[in-house]
């Protein structure tokens, strides 16, 4: 009993963690507590992660997400932008109503979309191999051409970010 | 048990997407954008490891799915700072609507 009202507890941890972080990502001109609050919201999401029985995607949401792209974006704020700027760009109140009302209004209609449907759960659902050896095994087995095609994506990225970002003598952006 | 049922997880998922539709139209500067753009993929990734959890007959199938959507955003965020690190040096803002000509 107390097990589990220990993990209700935590759970809304969790969901606080994820709409407070999201809200200061969202709302906060300056930009680096922009990214700061996403990777407040990241490491919420990772914590739900963990109550959906898979501790090894828990991880990897904090070691991409929170360690990897928040610290490039880290990097982009502050090669690309310098400090008055960041002040500067505050939101402009051209566009909030308009925002507001759109995603007002996504939040109203699927949320009632979700709630009004009636889900059906798959024979035998929740109740499979959760462990990371069988994650690994049709990693390689089943899914073999995602794990191909994710590398290759993730390769040419990285050539195409260089390649972008490139300043050489011959060609590139001036 | 509200972390046991499929909803909770659904409507935080469309909490995501909202927010970070909010994020996209109001905010001023690229880098603002593409941190709204990681919001909303998060949340799709939710809505997969939520439905896996508890309507998939078999548990790696979504969770293999989230993984390629984690290195698809790595990959995406990598292309748009440099991106946006072009498009910096060439117009000397970050403003998007101050990006307006095009050249052939």
């Amino acid at each position: 009993m107390a097990y589990g009202t220990f993990t209700e507890i935590f759970f809304y941890l969790f969901v606080v963690l994820i709409i407070f972080g999201a809200l200061v990502a969202v709302t906060s001109p300056i930009l680096m507590k922009a990214v700061m609050g996403l990777a407040m919201a990241m490491f919420g999401i990772a914590g739900l992660y963990l109550y959906l029985n898979s501790p090894f995607l828990a991880l990897m949401q904090i070691l991409i997400y929170v360690g990897a792209v928040c610290i490039m974006i880290v990097f982009g704020i502050m090669v690309g932008y310098t400090p008055k700027q960041l002040a500067e760009y505050a939101i402009g109140p051209k566009n909030t109503l308009l925002a507001i009302v759109t995603s007002l209004l996504t939040l109203g209609v699927l949320s009632f979309a979700l709630v009004k449907t009636q889900w059906v759960p798959a024979t035998g659902a929740g109740s499979g191999d959760y462990s990371l050896a069988h994650l690994g095994e049709t990693l390689m087995t089943r899914y073999g051409l995602a794990f191909e095609l994710i590398s290759v994506i993730l390769m040419i990225a990285m050539i195409g970010a260089v390649a972008i970002t490139w300043n050489g003598k011959r060609r590139g952006i001036k | 048990m509200i972390s046991y049922t499929l909803h909770t997880y659904l409507i935080i998922a469309v909490f995501l997407l909202a927010i970070g539709l909010y994020g996209i139209m109001q905010h001023r500067s690229m880098i603002g954008m593409l941190i709204s753009i990681e919001l909303i993929l998060n949340g799709a990734g939710l809505n997969f490891m939520a439905f896996n959890r508890f309507l998939a007959p078999d548990p790696t199938t979504g969770q293999i799915f989230t993984l390629f959507i984690m290195g698809l955003a790595a990959a995406e965020a990598a292309i748009a700072v440099s991106l946006i690190f072009a498009v910096y040096r060439k117009y000397k803002t970050s403003d998007p609507e101050q990006i307006s000509d095009l050249r052939g």
